[in-house]
């Protein structure tokens, strides 16, 4: 055997050992904290609970970066999370910036969705939601025709 | 970073859209690890679909592409420049050596099924070109707004189909007397997921299913249809909305009352019997099924924007239709309709295809100008200059098209 090899074998189980060291210092650990502080541990769960739906968010906050954001037409604003989690789940984030209503008109729609297309209660985040849409996707008037959009270019 | 993009996003004009993939390669290392624009990644689902890079994504789940109008010149229109609406997603597996249709439903004789190659050789084949026309074509200038998809004037069609007569089939099964409504169901699955909803289940009264341009079509333009449109089968009801005209066909449903599937009730696919103020609603029983589409045309050129000189003869050409009836007439004014002139039409070429219009203009003098065109069926029914009676939703915008020219 060379004595690289023999490095090796002796490296390798050194880290074996305190692994299991560890894996068994900590089980006693969590024994005695179980036995003597239970309260403490649920209280722990219990956050952990919590910190699922922050992490919810959180991962839509990592999909949607501000670049994306401004790509579909979203803008940053009060109730802007509560907007990702329920309305663009189903249908592209396109399908709600393309639109413009008052409070009453998006009111409307959730109502639809809820009706027609197998949409969830919103409870009580229903009001930030359509506070946020109404504030930034409010309709502008615009008269029977405006007037025309033109990119001018050369014609031969 | 972002003003970077921002930059780099506004240095691509519509014209080097084709090039933006490779633009992506030449910007690689200032985008973050892992972060493809979305911008780009529209460009790739465009390819995907086989769609022409300067047509505009107005939602990506589902599907809804608009077709910029310069790009529907073509007398036929080409599988890359056709406007795509879809109300669920795409199928993603499709197996056409299993795939059927069941025809069912209460006024069927007996319910049948069909394997797709018994489909196309038991029965005759026919081609016709027929236009495709979005119920929601120029929702965008409603206001006050409607909800929907905010499409500009480009979302229609008019390939060559080729399929299989609705009739035909329907007599190959046996229907009862009372039937008065055909409803299609298709493979495409609803958006919130749920396997038990459909997003779209639409149909045809009986009058329509019995036409002879009333297709079970597996062609389009002699090759098989795009993925988008509808493969490996569908339903072309040339004249109706396009939502009548049932993509990835799996079943047929023959009714004794008019089709009670998903988006045929109201408000969807459906306007004001009696005409309502903007913005106000109506009962459901004031509400009708759209049928035929109205009068419409767009002038496919020259593109909106031309600027020329003094003395030049313009061509300007386009389309018209008018549902399920012909247009009669087409007129373009460059007064801002305060003087009409008539322009060449074309037949169509089978009914319900769209017709071809054509004239030369001359300009009295230099400035800006507005070409606009109206046609009228032969019904005497013409084309209103602003936007028509507001509806709910938002349907049959045939305000006419306007083009922008500047004199120099």
């Amino acid at each position: 055997m060379k004595e690289e090899d023999v490095k090796r074998m002796i490296r390798s189980v050194s880290i074996l050992g305190f692994l299991l060291l560890f894996l068994v210092l900590s089980s006693i650990g969590v024994v005695l904290l179980l036995q003597y502080q239970p309260d403490l541990v649920q209280g722990w769960l219990a956050k952990e609970k919590s910190r699922n739906s922050e992490q919810i968010s959180e991962a839509f906050q990592d999909e949607w970066t501000p670049e994306k954001l401004e790509e579909v037409g979203l803008v940053e604003g009060e109730g802007l999370q509560l907007v990702l989690a329920n309305c663009t789940n189903c249908h592209s984030a396109k399908l709600v910036t393309q639109n413009r209503f008052t409070r009453e008109g998006w009111i409307q729609v959730i109502r639809w969705m809820q009706e027609t297309q197998g949409f969830w209660e919103l409870g009580e985040n229903e009001d930030a939601i359509v506070d946020y849409l109404s504030t930034h996707f409010a309709p502008e008037a615009q008269g029977r025709r405006m007037p025309l959009e033109v990119e001018w270019y050369s014609l031969e | 970073m972002k003003k970077q993009r921002r930059a780099f996003i506004k240095k691509i004009t519509l014209a080097s859209l084709a090039s933006a993939l490779g633009a992506e390669i030449v910007f690689a290392k200032n985008l973050p690890k892992d972060y493809l624009p979305v911008f780009l990644q529209e460009q790739d689902s465009l390819k995907a679909l086989g769609k022409d890079s300067a047509l505009k994504v107005l939602n990506d789940r589902p599907w809804n592409i608009e077709t910029p109008i310069h790009l529907l010149d073509d007398k036929v229109t080409p599988a890359d420049k056709m406007f795509v609406r879809n109300n669920g997603s795409i199928p993603e597996k499709i197996d056409i050596s299993t795939w059927s249709l069941t025809v069912k439903g209460e006024s069927v004789q007996k319910e049948k099924s069909y394997s797709l190659s018994e489909l196309k050789s038991k029965f005759k084949n026919y081609t016709y070109q027929l236009t495709l026309e979005c119920g929601g074509n120029g929702r965008g200038e409603f206001y006050p707004p409607t909800e929907g998809n905010q499409w500009g004037q480009g979302a229609v069609s008019c390939a060559l189909w080729t399929g299989i007569r609705l009739k035909d089939l329907l007599e190959d099964v046996g229907i009862k007397k009372d039937a008065v409504y055909i409803g299609y169901h298709g493979a495409d699955a609803h958006l919130s997921g749920d396997p038990k909803k459909e997003a779209i289940s639409r149909g045809i009264p009986i009058k329509k299913a019995m036409q002879d341009e009333t297709l079970l079509a597996f062609q389009m333009n002699g090759k098989e249809i795009p993925m988008a449109h509808g493969y490996p089968l569908r339903l072309v009801a040339g004249g109706y909305p396009a939502s009548a005209s049932g993509k990835w066909l799996k079943a047929i449903s023959v009714r004794n009352k008019v089709h009670d599937g998903s988006k045929m009730e109201s408000p969807s696919y459906r306007v004001p019997i009696e005409p309502i103020e903007p913005g106000t609603q109506t009962a459901a029983e004031n509400m009708r099924i759209i049928e035929s589409m109205p009068v419409k045309s767009l002038i496919t050129h020259p593109k909106s924007g031309a600027e020329f000189s003094l003395g030049k003869t313009l061509e300007i050409r386009g389309h018209a239709w008018a549902g399920e009836e012909e247009v009669s007439k087409v007129a373009y004014s460059i007064d801002f309709g305060a003087t009409w002139q008539s322009c060449n039409l074309d037949k169509p070429v089978n009914r319900f295809a769209w017709q071809h219009f054509q004239t030369n203009v001359k300009f009295p003098k230099k400035g800006y100008y507005e070409i606009w065109v109206m046609a009228t069926d032969e019904n005497g029914n013409s084309q209103p200059m602003v936007v028509p009676g507001w509806n709910p939703k938002g349907y049959l915008n045939n305000a006419c098209h306007r083009i922008a020219v500047k004199v120099s």
